[in-house]
């Protein structure tokens, strides 16, 4: 075991290089499972080198050339890393395509990296990249994973299959076995071997060039702090073509010899990961929440004693969570309740997830809701975040084991330096920090600040040295004061309410916080309802003194979790909800702040005025059917309470 | 095989042939001396109004209903009077226009069941699970998970058949007639009441059942779009008489069958 574990030296070898070593050190271990037709198969190190040794020999009989690059467009199949590695051990540089691209995607990606191979895995994908070809002259050859589908192109010498061409690299491996192995030797750790895309939310995506180093140093980093055994089972179901995975889907297991399991099919990868029971996972919250949820609606369907059994054993959970959490040690009465807990619900619970012999589970991406956290680690599942850029090779951050602490994203990773521009914005200076944009230096040259990567994200340091994240930089708002806060972090936290449908905060370079809230017709109707509480339209009941109390009681649970500066003090609740049709929402159900604000102006300036308890409105309506209403109506305004309450919930 | 699916209409063995045939029931014509050709390797949809005898002359060629008169020739044999075990036995297969599946039973139960005609073991044999019932057994599964990856059923495998949605139950009927393993197979309306999405699915997997496994396939649809789209060749039936027959492009400018249409929908 020792002699394989990985060590500073590796960081000088290419990642194909690793591979060699892997498949000379360990042959007969199992690399990559495959769920085919129902049944796992196994690839060792020595078959996956085998296929990576014919595939990048097959490449040469294409033509490609070092420099080249050789794009996948695929799900997740072990195809794509050996793809990857083979195009690596010939000098080219690869590029990930999301598998669920449209044309115009690929088209952009594949014709920004010039690439000149393409793996795309079946007549699906293959049909997109046919689409777009005459806008890829570059581009030599499609080669397909699944030939079904395919016979169209049967005679076509642009497409080609995986088989035939690890066929073509085995004839010229016959011919020359040396070559296979004078090409990765020439390979250099410092080299770009990899191109990957940025997500691209203003404007069109750039791709991030990354060396072995990159992948390597931080995929080591990570294991120095949870250490990976050799053999541990890791499911791949993220997209191979975001950065994370390819730091745990490839550095990590050519590092550690830890396994990939590729589901069957994308659907089925939360049965798949039931029957391997990974070791290790990583998820993106949309996945933690949606297994979450699951179980939500499992226990809603069962009898009346397990529901009560259920919330009973899962708020000890939640209590005990908080210790596992800090790493403190349970009270003995708490730890005696959380045994009986995890015998009678978690242990098989997590058995029904396949989550029994988990021993870290991540998440990434984006922030995972406080509660989704505790409820998994009151489960015994030690879920962590992970934060980073594509262009910090994904991670540099994590939560210690012990250390998980919801609202922070962890520590800095081993060799992993942080600072806080004055404007608040996190810089990160590591050895997995890119080699600069492809094609677009100026870009890079934006995002660096004296050897700093700029993450874009507002954030600080905690007292324990951990980092939080706000928001985006050019997203957060300073309250007179000078206070940083993020409107979206509290309104989202006030969405999580059911009897709130939207809300928009307002307090940029203002002496406090308020917000305008949209009520939510259903539920609050229907609460209305059981009250006894009558009601006529919309507005109406938006300014119902019994509802004004009602949503009063949510704002001020919300403020208790709130920093005093972020505390709300004033809110209106509006006589129409937010609409499209109106342009206060964009098409995708976003608020557009500024013009709201612009809209009801009058209610802002009201709210601003702490003398002012009412405001006077007259507005037209426009219904759908072209009729125009007038409405003359007073707005109330309501009051939150903004007493510091730290004294209490601790 | 290309070569001979680009060659002209006209050349393609007949591999299924119906000659005068009669259905009655009581004083009812269903079927009056119907006469086609089933070409091998194609895809024959037949049309045809509601009531047209569709469904009535694919229970004849499947053994549902016995013909009151005429022949259906298959590989020399009469299926006239033959029970519909023997015919799916020589490789007739059909996918119900109403799903008939054990709905209390999983996807794989179901086609596994599916595949009891391959089995040749004795209950000896079943009790002890060796020998040939496990290897027969083991070919089936593996038969069967061929079957079940070629109509992208992989995560519903484990799924009762009464849980799924509409169209998913249609792609598991289809599944079940392959599982089979016909010569011939017999779709009736795959796609009634199925999304634009799930209709071009199975558009899909008919065109691959087609062209991977070489299977014949013979369609009732209404979607005449669909249709016109991937038939070799059509028949269109009209108060049980075939009133016209031919490659989709001249069918569609058939006067009979315009008017056969046009004539049902001024009834609307």
């Amino acid at each position: 075991m020792n002699a394989t574990a990985p060590t500073n030296d590796l960081l000088e070898l290419t990642l194909p290089q690793l591979l060699v070593r892997r498949a000379s050190l360990r042959p007969g271990q199992v690399a990559f499972r495959k769920k085919d037709l129902g049944i796992w198969n196994e690839l060792t190190w020595q078959d996956v080198l085998e296929q990576v040794r014919y595939a990048a020999l097959g490449l040469l009989t294409l033509g490609v050339e070092p420099g080249d690059t050789v794009a996948v467009l695929a799900d997740n199949i072990p195809e794509w890393p050996m793809m990857e590695l083979a195009a690596q051990s010939i000098g080219a540089v690869t590029i990930g395509v999301y598998a669920s691209s449209v044309r115009e995607e690929v088209a952009y990606l594949l014709a920004y990296s010039q690439a000149r191979v393409v793996l795309a895995e079946n007549e699906e994908q293959v049909d997109k990249v046919v689409d777009v070809k005459d806008q890829l002259p570059q581009l030599h050859s499609i080669i397909y994973e699944d030939p079904r589908g395919m016979r169209a192109f049967e005679n076509n010498r642009m497409f080609l299959s995986w088989k035939s061409l690890l066929d073509a690299g085995k004839t010229l491996h016959e011919k020359q076995p040396e070559l296979y192995d004078e090409h990765v030797s020439y390979g250099n750790a410092d080299d770009v071997c990899h191109l990957s895309a940025t997500s691209g939310t203003t404007g069109k995506p750039k791709a991030a060039m990354l060396s072995h180093r990159n992948y390597s140093s931080m995929a080591l980093a990570l294991h120095q702090v949870d250490a990976v055994a050799e053999l541990d089972d890791y499911v791949s179901f993220l997209p191979f073509a975001w950065i994370v995975e390819q730091v745990f889907g490839l550095a990590l297991p050519l590092l550690t010899g830890m396994v990939v399991n590729f589901p069957e099919s994308p659907d089925t990868a939360m049965e798949d990961l039931k029957e391997i029971g990974p070791h290790m996972m990583l998820g993106a919250p949309r996945v933690w929440e949606g297994v979450k949820s699951q179980i939500w609606v499992k226990m809603d369907e069962s009898y009346a004693f397990n529901r009560w059994a259920y919330a009973r054993l899962m708020r000890v959970g939640r209590k005990a969570a908080v210790y596992r959490m800090r790493g403190e040690r349970m009270p003995f009465g708490l730890a005696l309740a959380y045994r009986f807990a995890h015998f009678w619900l978690f242990r098989p619970l997590k058995d029904q997830l396949g989550f029994l012999r988990l021993k870290r589970a991540y998440t990434g991406g984006a922030a995972l809701g406080p509660d989704t956290f505790t409820f998994f680690q009151g489960m015994g599942v030690n879920l962590k975040q992970v934060y980073g850029q594509t262009e910090t090779s994904g991670l540099a951050y994590v939560q210690h084991d012990g250390e998980v602490h919801a609202d922070t994203v962890g520590r800095p990773l081993p060799g992993v330096e942080v600072k806080i521009s004055d404007e608040g914005e996190v810089l990160t200076r590591c050895a997995g920090v890119c080699h600069g944009y492809l094609n677009q230096p100026d870009a890079f040259a934006e995002t660096m600040l004296e050897g700093y990567f700029r993450s874009g994200d507002a954030g600080y340091l905690d007292d324990n040295g951990h980092l939080v994240i706000i928001d985006r930089v050019k997203d957060v708002m300073h309250t007179g004061s000078g206070h940083m806060f993020s409107p979206q972090f509290i309104e989202n936290k006030l969405k999580f309410s059911p009897f709130i449908k939207e809300v928009v905060v307002y307090g940029d370079q203002k002496p406090f916080i308020t917000a305008m809230i949209n009520i939510d017709p259903l539920t609050v109707g229907k609460w209305a309802e059981d009250q006894g509480l009558s009601y006529t339209t919309y507005a109406d009941l938006s300014q119902n003194p019994r509802v004004a109390d009602l949503i009063t009681q949510e704002v001020n649970a919300v403020n208790d979790d709130l920093q005093d500066a972020e505390k709300i003090r004033r809110f209106v609740l509006l006589y129409k909800l937010l609409d499209a049709d109106d342009e206060e929402l964009t098409r995708t159900g976003k608020v557009r702040r500024e013009f709201v604000a612009k809209r009801y102006q009058v209610i802002l300036n009201a709210l601003d005025n702490p003398e002012q308890q009412q405001v006077h409105v007259s507005v037209e309506f426009k219904y759908q059917d072209g009729q125009t209403i007038h409405l003359d109506t007073d707005v109330t305004i309501l009051e939150a309470n903004t007493l510091s309450t730290s004294g209490v919930s601790a | 095989m290309p070569a001979r699916l680009d060659s002209p209409v006209s050349t393609p063995a007949v591999q299924l042939s119906v000659t005068d045939l009669t259905l009655t029931f009581g004083g009812l014509n269903a079927l009056t001396n119907v006469s086609l050709d089933i070409y091998a390797g194609q895809i024959i949809s037949i049309i045809g109004p509601n009531g047209a005898g569709k469904t009535s002359l694919l229970n004849c060629i499947s053994g549902f209903y016995k013909a009151t008169s005429g022949q259906i020739l298959f590989e020399n044999h009469n299926l006239v009077g033959a029970t519909p075990h023997q015919i799916s036995k020589r490789g007739v297969a059909r996918a119900f226009q109403n799903i008939e599946l054990f709905s209390g039973l999983s996807v794989l139960d179901n086609l596994m069941l599916a595949r009891h005609t391959h089995l040749n073991y004795n209950f000896l044999d079943a009790l002890m699970f060796y020998g040939r019932s496990q290897k027969q057994e083991i070919k089936n599964r593996e038969y069967v998970e061929h079957i079940i990856d070629f109509m992208e059923l992989e995560s519903y495998r484990k799924t009762i058949v009464g849980e799924l949605a509409y169209g998913l139950r249609k792609r598991v009927e289809v599944a079940r007639a392959l599982t089979l393993g016909p010569k011939v197979l017999l779709l009736d309306e795959p796609m009634a009441g199925m999304t634009l999405g799930e209709k071009e699915d199975i558009v899909r997997f008919i065109l691959d059942i087609k062209a991977e496994q070489n299977i014949t396939i013979v369609l009732i649809e209404h979607d005449l779009g669909v249709v016109m789209d991937i038939s070799d060749y059509v028949y269109v039936l009209d108060f049980g008489q075939r009133i016209a027959g031919g490659p989709p492009d001249i069918v569609a400018q058939n006067p009979a069958v315009i008017e056969a249409y046009v004539g049902d929908e001024s009834n609307l």
